[in-house]
């Protein structure tokens, strides 16, 4: 559907969930494919080969901490020697650590920051060179339905999310000159590892709250970041597109 | 290096970045008024000419960077 010939995307938390998706479905429109994992091999090893299944013509593991900016940098220098240039970004990578705000610990609260939020900006900043110079690219982050809404439990996680949408829209406008396009896709409940957490009572009780009765699933988010990656969205840019079932609205 | 070296080079680097033919810089262009250059260009033609000669433009310094002189100056002067 999406027509991703002769470009080459970074997906970072590419190895499970909805990262993992993002890559397949954009390497199913025939992008090559750097996939960033944090550590998780064998699970990181089963995407590549989804990944390469898929048609991607070219595809690479690249483990690196979002965290550290240096890495970021490297690993930018390193996919655009490998795979050809740069032309999509998805800012996917995401941890989650629910604490009511009184009982959260600063450590908690920092690495949601740091992995979350400047994780997002590391490689946001690494890639503006490589794609401005080329006159075009797309950058999507994955932001969430709490960073809208908020939710107890999420201070921190949702705060993370929240900046991301701030992130996404200063960014849209500082690059809009150079035709990079940034957007971010915001999920509702959807069906991965961070979710399957919750009890049953829990996940009965959100659905009541989806207008469309459901979770959703990681291609439901995956096909929204892949329209925005593309050019059918070239007159896109500074969005937040939810994808949370009617959720929020 | 020498002054004339490093003005050649500040204008290719110019010419690279801001997609303009050399003949049309002047020691004494403007980036903004004469060649047409906006904050983003000013940002990356900071950093090229960083690299490319080994020194650091603090933000405060290159807001006085506004013509090609002006870069020679600065990178002459500060170059080790």
């Amino acid at each position: 559907m999406f027509d991703f010939t002769g470009k080459t995307a970074l997906v970072t938390g590419a190895s499970r969930g909805i990262g993992r998706a993002i890559a397949v479905a954009l390497a199913k429109g025939g992008a090559s494919v750097a996939l960033n994992y944090a550590g998780n091999e064998a699970a990181a090893a089963e995407a590549l080969e989804l990944v390469q299944r898929a048609g991607a013509p070219r595809a690479k593991l690249y483990r690196f901490d979002v965290a550290d900016p240096a890495a970021c940098n490297q690993a930018v220098e390193d996919v655009v020697a490998e795979l050809g240039g740069l032309h999509v970004l998805v800012n996917n990578a995401g941890i989650a650590v629910d604490q009511l705000v009184m009982r959260l610990k600063d450590e908690d609260w920092n690495r949601q920051l740091q992995v979350n939020l400047t994780g997002a900006f590391n490689l946001t900043r690494a890639v503006t060179r490589p794609m401005m110079k080329a006159r075009g690219g797309s950058i999507v982050n994955l932001t969430s339905v709490v960073g809208e809404m908020g939710n107890a439990g999420q201070a921190a996680y949702a705060a993370t999310k929240a900046g991301l949408i701030g992130l996404t829209k200063s960014v849209a406008r500082e690059l809009a000159s150079r035709n990079v396009r940034v957007n971010a896709v915001a999920p509702g409940y959807i069906e991965t590892d961070m979710t399957a957490a919750l009890p049953e009572a829990a996940k009965t009780k959100l659905q009541e709250l989806i207008p469309l009765a459901r979770l959703g699933t990681a291609e439901d988010v995956a096909n929204a970041v892949a329209f925005l990656a593309s050019d059918l969205a070239s007159y896109v840019t500074g969005e937040v597109l939810r994808v949370n079932g009617g959720m929020y609205m | 290096m020498t002054t004339a070296n490093v003005e050649q080079k500040v204008k290719n680097i110019i010419a690279d970045q801001l997609g303009v033919g050399e003949d049309e810089i002047k020691i004494t262009s403007s980036f903004i008024e004469d060649l047409g250059a906006d904050s983003l260009d000013i940002v990356e033609l900071v950093m090229a000419m960083e690299e490319e000669f080994e020194v650091e433009i603090p933000d405060e310094e290159a807001e006085n960077i506004k013509t090609v002189q002006d870069a020679v100056n600065y990178i002459t002067t500060h170059k080790k």
